[in-house]
């Protein structure tokens, strides 16, 4: 067994409620406690080794390249958070079977419970930050789900969005801090960044890291300014409050605090800021439980305050402080879990959860009475039960700090001050609930829960007082092997026992315990000047900052996302200029290296004609058909361009595209209205020329700036290789199909996927089309003229064949698979032109679909087929075979690839015609408008 | 010669880019067009201009480099798709919102415009 497995039958466990759902909540339950049980058990297996002293830390290889590697890790601490999770996890489970009812989905809300206890015990046992945080951001997500569990609540869903936004935005700067850290120590395995503390502590980023990771373990644990979203998160089902309150979730934060404590901790800051978080937390915390008349209110923010006190309690600068922190970790999460369990069970049997309502319960409910007050007064500090003995070690502490120097005495004040409200709400608790005259209207006549129900909170209220009673028996291992993981060097010395004679921290306790009773005695008076003060929702104030947020983002996001397509490109285009213009204007060292090469007449004539017909495209670009012309001319000199230029092969390309395009953009017309009006105001296309000629400016500038550099390419390896490693002459086919093959396929992929798309744009379109032309003149109807029918019929096996011979001499002169293909789809589509597509369709029964597909998988399996052989993918074969009466000729494999580039060419390019020419006469002549 | 390659290089983009940020579908097409005719042309001369220096084996002293021909062939090809993708989608969104525009604002039937238009003219 090893640590990884705990995470790996956990996880498996949040299957096992949704399967065995079916069989009733009781299977389901017993199901559900099997993984956690077996968890635990293997964690009381290591329990020897661990308080022993031993730390176990387990590697799983994961990206070992890029030193990514799984490790857990279990020492004193993780072993203390590890037995609670699970510990207490199967206390809520047993709890929620009796808590929720038949109808509400028990395995959905197990699941989610597993979950969130997995990502708990990740946090606990990681070795690594990394994988800590991925585990923190999953607490929070599943911790979402968990509180969001009664969704039909909006209560529920707002207080889960917004311990989701707090505990979210907390983890990402978690994340910062941590990566922060990494960087400074150079690893993020927590076993390198705990020994050290002294490089984290010097360097110069460690305020920015500090802060950061505060940041995620404040919001975590509820620490004021952050504290609201807790008491809001009490709209989950009481299981759910009951678990979040005591181990898990809040606890996190703390866990992260007692965990980096070795690292970050000794400074001036760490104890300015987490004490004095700390402290400002326990005060609001205590005093604003005694006025919360909901029994889970009050839990809540006494949780609130009891985060404050372990907060503080690490941010005094004493050791001891820090074993006085972890131990109050311990029993508060005992006594609050029960606490919250029993509050459910008030709310569950009397159908309220209203102080003002519930009183005098102890007659319906003595037993549930009993153990609640056992609870409560182990949280109010009483002596006997374990509340008291780490309460008692806090307010010692808080004597020996000289945190704030000279004014240290505040800290002691305070402290017993909110010992006096704690008092009071623990008072208040328990006499105003089950004491205190009759019950007031209650939905329900309340009664004992249900027998099962009482076993979880019987074991915590039994472990209250027996931790109370014999401390060190207990946990005394527990709770220094624990202190020794978080405090470096010597632990120092302390006793766990009852009674330490009369000394200053009784004083205290005994000032707490009276104080709080006259306060919840003369309550009254309190209350009445709390009343004074204006009611403020925390809700609402963040729901009203968050629409803000959402209302600016939306602001930001319609001014430049408001569906113009002008509007992007011109931002764009701007962006463009800007960031290519910046680094050209620092660039003097441009020298021309190269004159220009002599320049003939005809050279001059096409460039003039390119102009010219570009120019003419702008102008006459609301006259939809002069421009298709004039753009046509553009195309066509560009081809010449090419051919001039020694590129053969490109001057084919783009002639042959050039006549599919046209055609394309001329059926596009027909659907498309015949002209434009005149739209644009004057300043609109000012600003248009100016930004176009900016970017023609800057194309310009950096071509002529790189066009008259000397030569500097790595193409000699392709002319030198070509026909002994290619097995062809023609360089620019042999690249395409042979050294650079894996980038045509990825072409040809995209040239299918790009007409399978327009396959399914044009499918089930409705489309009206205009009867007459621009001038208003009816289209003809003599749609396929006598002659091109009878030219095109007798070119067709004429160009097939001239593509079939385009396509074979390739690899040798120019040509290849994607001109041959070209020049085979404007033979087929000439026919389509000619006939149209109702006489070419019984005729061609190709489907286009499957010829792309066919020629992307020939292509793949050519390259597949090297695998066959031992080699790499896509490596090639060619070879000289003698036929008689033929010759020696040549086989390559190159020529089967090309072959499929053939083929996902035609299937592209006439799919995508075909599908736009067949709309015209499905639909034709319907149209009117 | 290389002075008038990239001012033909220049003209080309600035017509594309000028269409490319008109208020119509059809015009923003031509731009698009326009602009992989630039494009291309402009990958295409990263391997210098030389004249009769076809890359292929022997029929040459010198050879122009073959491979940003290579790159540019294949770039033609998809350009064309992009093209064809771009008229297709401009066809689709005149059929399901009844008009060209893509300046993002709710304009009334195209067609009806064009015969005011033609009405004032």
């Amino acid at each position: 067994m090893s640590l990884f497995w705990i995470t790996a039958i956990l996880l498996l466990g949040v299957l096992v409620p949704v399967l065995t759902e079916r069989f009733g909540r009781t299977t389901t339950t017993i199901c559900t406690m099997f993984a956690p049980a077996v968890a635990l058990t293997y964690i009381l297996t290591l329990l020897p080794e661990v308080l022993s002293g031993g730390v176990v830390i387990e590697y799983l290889e994961w990206i070992p390249t890029i030193g990514l590697s799984l490790s857990m890790r279990l020492d004193g601490l993780s072993l203390i958070f590890a037995l609670l999770i699970l510990g207490i996890g199967l206390l809520i489970i047993l709890y929620a079977r009796y808590y929720l009812s038949e109808k509400e989905a028990v395995g959905r809300f197990f699941a989610y419970l597993i979950l969130f206890m997995t990502a708990m015990l990740s946090i606990v046992l990681s070795n690594n930050v990394l994988q800590l945080w991925m585990a923190w951001e999953v607490t929070s997500i599943s911790s979402f789900l968990l509180i969001s569990f009664w969704s039909a609540k909006t209560e529920s869903r707002k207080g889960a969005r917004m311990a989701l936004t707090v505990t979210g935005a907390g983890g990402l700067a978690l994340l910062a801090g941590l990566l922060l850290v990494g960087d400074i120590v150079g690893s993020y395995e927590l076993s390198v960044i705990l020994a050290s503390g002294d490089l984290i502590r010097e360097h110069a980023l460690y305020p920015v890291a500090l802060i950061l990771i505060l940041l995620g373990a404040f919001t975590k644990s509820a620490q004021f300014p952050f504290h609201f979203w807790l008491p809001h998160a009490m709209a989950a089902p009481t299981p759910v409050s009951a678990y979040l309150h005591s181990a898990t979730m809040v606890k996190a934060g703390i866990f992260l605090l007692a965990r980096m404590y070795p690292v970050l901790s000794g400074t001036e800051m760490w104890f300015l800021i987490v004490s004095m978080t700390g402290l400002i937390t326990l005060l609001i915390g205590a005093y604003v439980a005694l006025f919360k008349h909901d029994l889970k209110g009050l839990l809540a923010y006494s949780t609130i305050s009891h985060l404050g006190l372990i907060t503080l309690l690490l941010g005094l600068d004493t050791k001891l402080a820090a074993v006085a922190a972890i131990f109050h970790i311990m029993n508060h999460a005992v006594f609050k879990a029960s606490l919250f369990m029993a509050a459910g069970i008030i709310d569950h049997e009397s159908g309220t959860r209203d102080m003002r309502k519930l009183n005098g319960l102890w007659r319906f409910m003595p037993y549930t009475a009993t153990l609640a007050m056992v609870a409560a007064a182990s949280m109010a500090g009483v002596p006997l039960f374990n509340g008291f003995l780490s309460k008692e070690m806090f307010l010692a502490e808080t004597l020996h700090s000289s945190a704030l120097g000279f004014l240290s005495w505040v800290i002691p004040v305070l402290a017993t001050l909110a010992g006096i409200f704690a008092v009071a709400y623990s008072m208040r608790f328990i006499h105003d609930v089950f004491f205190n005259g009759e019950p007031i209207d209650l939905p329900k006549t309340p009664h004992e829960p249900p027998r099962y129900m009482k076993i979880p909170i019987e074991i915590l209220v039994v472990l209250c007082l027996l931790v109370g009673m014999f401390p060190e028996f207990l946990i005394g291992n527990l709770l220094s092997s624990a202190a020794s993981s978080v405090i470096v060097g010597e632990l120092p010395y302390y006793s766990l026992a009852i009674w330490h004679g009369f000394n200053f921290p009784l004083l205290m306790s005994v000032v707490a315990i009276c104080g709080g009773l006259l306060v919840y005695t003369y309550r009254r008076h309190l209350f009445k000047f709390q009343a004074r003060f204006k009611d403020s929702d925390e809700k609402l104030v963040f729901e009203q900052t968050i629409q803000r947020l959402v209302n600016k983002a939306t602001a930001i996001h319609e001014y430049f996302n408001n569906g113009s397509l002008q509007r992007y490109v011109a931002c764009m285009l701007v962006f463009a200029i800007t960031i290519t213009a910046v680094p050209l204007l620092n660039l003097n060292t441009v020298k021309r290296h190269l004159p220009d090469q002599a320049i003939s007449g005809v050279e001059i004539t096409a460039a003039i004609i390119l102009c010219l017909s570009a120019v003419a495209t702008v102008i006459y670009h609301r006259k939809r058909m002069l421009a298709l012309v004039t753009i046509s001319v553009v195309g066509l000199i560009t081809s010449i361009a090419f051919a001039r230029f020694s590129a053969p092969d490109l001057a084919l390309t783009q002639l042959s595209v050039e006549v599919v395009t046209v055609i394309l953009l001329m059926l596009a017309l027909y659907f498309l209205p015949q002209k434009t009006a005149s739209e644009s105001a004057p300043s609109r296309v000012v600003r248009d020329l100016a930004i176009a000629a900016g970017v023609a400016g800057l194309v310009a500038t950096i071509n002529y700036a790189f066009i008259t550099q000397p030569l500097d390419t790595i193409s000699e390896f392709f002319l030198a290789n070509s026909k002994t490693g290619g097995g062809g002459t023609n360089a620019v086919n042999v690249i395409l199909v042979d050294f650079r093959g894996l980038d045509t396929l990825g072409e040809i992929l995209v040239l299918g996927i790009a007409a399978l798309g327009i396959f399914k744009l044009l499918s089930r379109v409705r489309l009206s089309m205009s009867s007459a032309n621009e001038n208003g003149l009816p289209w003809s109807e003599d749609s396929h003229p006598p002659i091109l029918t009878m030219i095109s019929q007798s070119l067709l096996p004429l160009a097939l064949l001239v593509s079939f011979y385009i396509f074979l001499r390739g690899h040798n002169m120019p040509g290849g698979g994607f001109i041959a293909g070209l020049i085979t789809s404007v033979a087929l589509i000439q026919q389509y032109i000619a006939h149209g597509v109702d006489w070419v369709k019984p005729r061609i029964k190709v489907d286009y679909q499957v010829l792309i597909a066919l020629g992307v998988l020939i292509a793949a399996l050519t390259g597949v087929g090297s695998w066959f052989f031992d080699r790499p993918f896509m490596t090639t074969w060619f070879d000289y075979f003698d036929i008689p009466f033929i010759g020696e000729i040549e086989l390559a494999s190159a020529l089967i690839f090309d072959l499929g580039v053939y083929l996902t060419v035609v299937g592209a390019t006439l799919l995508i015609l075909a599908n736009l020419g067949k709309l015209t006469s499905v639909h034709r002549p319907t149209a009117e408008e | 010669m290389e002075t008038v390659y990239v001012i033909c290089v220049g003209v080309l983009t600035f017509c594309g880019v000028f269409l490319c940020l008109r208020g119509r579908t059809f015009s923003v097409v031509l731009g698009l067009t326009m602009l992989s005719y630039a494009v291309n042309l402009f990958l295409f001369s990263s391997g210098r201009l030389s004249l009769n220096g076809a890359a292929i084996l022997g029929m040459a002293d010198e050879y122009a480099d073959p491979l940003p021909q290579a790159l540019t062939l294949t770039a033609i090809v998809i350009g064309f798709a992009m093209i064809a993708f771009v008229v297709i989608l401009a066809i689709r969104a005149r059929a399901d919102l009844g008009n060209d525009f893509v300046d993002g604002r709710e304009p009334p039937d195209t067609d009806k415009l064009v015969k005011k238009e033609e009405e004032k003219a």
